[in-house]
């Protein structure tokens, strides 16, 4: 992995805040969320459905439904802010630079367009490619996920294909330009778990192939465990907790986080034993909660979580763990 | 478990007939359940496991005589009762429930909570209108529900919730028997912890007897009993959940438990993965002889043209396969 000279991420997203129009009024859905994502690094958003995973990245190249907007913060990708960049900029970057996975394939390839015409479009917009050229290409890149048969399998239309063939025709359509940071948003939880460690495996090897900086956003903590150095935790669109993922298993610090990872029934478990499980549920868009987001669920909550907003801190005697919760930062400064 | 068997399954097959064609000119057969036999003992949890559109669910709904089998038996209290049509199921229905992945769309939206719960009471006769609302609280209570529920519509309450309402619909006819139809799948981790503690305690207060149908292997290997696994409309193997997790004889079965990821980043580093090649083959036209002939990585000429037995290999492990010796130890 070749580091860049100056150190500075890929992405580096800052106090990204978006809002959502509701009947009630304004809400907001993602409070000033911070995730930085450096060259070549491969960083696993986490959270629960309806935190705010997939509208986080699909503000990163405006592509936000009606009614939701970005409120404030800034994205630089490059050095570039993605939230400032004109639609034309935008266009080269979108499917260029970045490229992307959407969570349905169902949704997001044009059902009635052969994939392979689908496959080759950004490659004659992005990369000025021959007709010829981005034929070759495609089928190149449907031989790369793992498509038997490629130079037949161009003319088939999506709905010809099992789910498993459409989610790498989507992963062969993010990768199709070389981009320097795929976005892949629950790219496998709609599949089977064979297909998923296929398809799992295929990007860890593109990954290392083209030194590529990957997002990958799930809702599953053991599919990440092997698969990201970095994980971000989100809780009702706040970034909880973000840390390298060997330390987040190890010493995982967030009450949501620890209650999620107790959760998850283990190998060791005595047969049909108590999980433990967080009471309650997260809050609704327009009805969070004053304070730390967490706080109704916590079982540690104090007067002041209720009052005031944790920030993401140091953990300390860590590099790279941070937390935002007042009781473990203050147990820390007890403990030092 | 030398026990006589709440329900026995005995060479249940369900085929669908399906139109294809774009004038839908030519017949075809979905064999979405083949030859399944198993026997589930009462007061245990049997999870069936496998990949999407590999006959679970189908499996589940053809022993409750919800879909009509196409051959084959289910024994229940003595009675073969996928004979039976609706009138002469009746009796039966009571004590065999369901528990679906989507309780939102399984859940009238225009009845009120207590409205849900209450129906099946006063359809089976189980009390008297008057006794009724006593009744529901009890039964929200059983879940974990409060009482003012009762007065709310299922669009008010939380995919957790309603899956609450869903168990305590079933509960309501006092069941020998729960499918649980990927009852948990769509839920968040955080609210999937709190729906296997209630299910773990509902069936030790009331002895239930669950069929667990799920796709996660983590859950299903904490809360099982014992564990069938299927592929393409077969059970490719039958063991106690210790002989399946720690010495799983069916190549597929190998398979499955290596594909599933472990929340351990130290564990995965080192773990052999054995990974299947290509996409799980067609209901439509299974393959010839084993249908894992296709992926599996130890297939061999037999396997291409003889379906393999389902044998009892050691006691209590059924296994499918030519590979697998009697009285294999792993
Ligand atoms: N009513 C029907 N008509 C035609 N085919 C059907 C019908 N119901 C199910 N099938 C087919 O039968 C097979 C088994 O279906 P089933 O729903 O039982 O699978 P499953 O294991 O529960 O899958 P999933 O995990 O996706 O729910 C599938 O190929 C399915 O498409
Ligand atoms: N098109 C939309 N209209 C209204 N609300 C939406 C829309 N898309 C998402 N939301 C809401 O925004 C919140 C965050 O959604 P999302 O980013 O999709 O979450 P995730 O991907 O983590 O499940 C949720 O409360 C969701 O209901
Ligand atoms: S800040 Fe308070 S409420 Fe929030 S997670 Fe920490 S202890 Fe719990
Ligand atoms: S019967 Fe043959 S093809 Fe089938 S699982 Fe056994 S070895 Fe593999
Ligand atoms: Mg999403
Ligand atoms: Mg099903």
């Amino acid at each position: 992995m070749t580091a860049p000279a100056d150190n500075k991420p890929l992405l580096d997203v800052r106090g990204l805040t978006i809002e959502i129009e509701t009947r009630r009024g304004p809400a907001i859905i993602v409070d000033g969320i911070n995730l930085t994502v450096g060259k070549g690094e491969t960083v696993g958003v986490v959270g629960e459905s309806g935190c705010g995973k997939s509208l986080t990245m699909l503000s990163l190249v405006r592509l936000l439904p009606n009614k939701i907007k970005v409120k404030g913060g800034t994205a630089e990708f490059a050095g570039r802010d993605l939230l400032k960049m004109s639609k034309s900029e935008l266009r080269q970057v979108r499917g260029g630079k970045i490229g992307f996975v959407f969570q349905d394939p169902m949704t997001s390839l044009n059902p009635v367009m052969r994939i392979g015409d689908q496959l080759c479009e950004p490659l004659i917009y992005h990369r000025n490619m021959s007709k010829a050229d981005a034929r070759k290409r495609a089928i190149e890149l449907l031989r790369l996920v793992g498509i038997p048969g490629p130079e037949q399998r161009i003319t088939a239309y999506p709905h010809e294909l099992s789910g498993g063939m459409r989610q790498r025709v989507m992963i062969a359509m993010g990768l199709a330009c070389d981009p320097e940071l795929l976005i892949a948003d629950e790219p496998t939880t709609a599949l089977d778990v064979t297909i998923q460690a296929q398809i799992v495996d295929l990007v860890k090897d593109l990954r290392k192939k083209l030194n590529m900086s990957v997002v990958w956003i799930t809702h599953d903590l053991a599919l990440i465990a092997g698969l990201v150095d970095r994980v971000a935790v989100l809780y009702a669109g706040t970034v909880v907790e973000d840390a390298p993922v060997g330390e987040l298993f190890a010493r995982p610090t967030h009450p949501y986080t620890r209650g999620l990872l107790a959760s998850i029934p283990k190998l060791s478990d005595e047969q049909a034993s108590r999980l433990s499980s967080i009471g309650g549920t997260p809050p609704e868009p327009g009805r969070r909660p004053k304070g730390c987001p967490f706080a109704p669920r916590c079982a540690l909550a104090e007067s002041v979580c209720h009052e005031s907003v944790p920030v993401l801190e140091s953990v300390a005697g860590t590099s790279g763990h941070r937390v935002a919760c007042f009781v473990a930062q203050r147990q820390m400064k007890e403990a030092a | 478990m030398a026990a006589e068997p709440l329900i026995k399954v005995e060479n249940l097959v369900k085929h669908f007939v399906v139109r294809l064609g774009a004038f839908g000119e030519r017949g075809a057969t979905v064999h979405a359940v083949d030859d399944v036999n198993f026997d589930i003992f009462a007061g245990e949890t049997l999870s069936l496991v496998g990949e999407s559109g590999c006959g679970k669910s189908t499996t589940g709904f053809t022993l409750l005589n919800l879909q009509k089998a196409t051959s084959g038996k289910v024994i229940f209290q003595g009675e073969n009762i996928v004979s039976l049509d609706e009138k002469r199921m009746r009796p039966y229905r009571r004590e065999l429930q369901i528990v679906f992945q989507d309780p939102y769309s399984t859940l009238n939206p225009r009845m009120t909570i207590g409205e849900v719960v209450g129906e099946p009471i006063l359809f089976h006769k189980l009390a008297t209108k008057a006794e009724l609302p006593e009744k529901v609280t009890r039964l929200l209570a059983d879940v974990g529900l409060p009482a003012r529920f009762a007065s709310r519509y299922p669009h008010e309450l939380s995919g957790g919730q309603r899956q609450r309402v869903a168990i305590a619909r079933a509960l309501a006819c006092q069941p020998k028997f729960i499918v649980c139809d990927e009852a948990i799948s769509a839920l968040d981790v955080s609210v999937q912890a709190q729906i296997i503690n209630l299910l773990l305690d509902l069936q030790e207060k009331y002895g239930l007897t669950y069929l667990f149908i799920a796709h996660d292997l983590a859950v299903v290997r904490h809360i099982s009993d014992r564990v069938g696994v299927m592929y393409l409309g077969r059970l490719a193997e039958l063991a106690t959940r210790e002989q399946l997790f720690s010495n799983p004889l069916h190549p597929y079965t190998r398979a499955l438990l290596s594909a599933v990821p472990e929340a351990d980043p130290e564990l995965e580093k080192t773990r052999q993965r054995q990974i299947l090649v290509g996409d799980v083959p067609s209901p439509l036209a299974p393959p010839a002889g084993c249908r894992f002939h296709t992926r599996c990585p130890i297939a061999m000429d037999k396997c291409r043209a003889v379906v393999p037995e389902w044998r009892e290999v050691v006691p209590g492990h059924h296994v499918a396969c030519h590979a697998v010796e009697v009285g294999a130890a792993g």
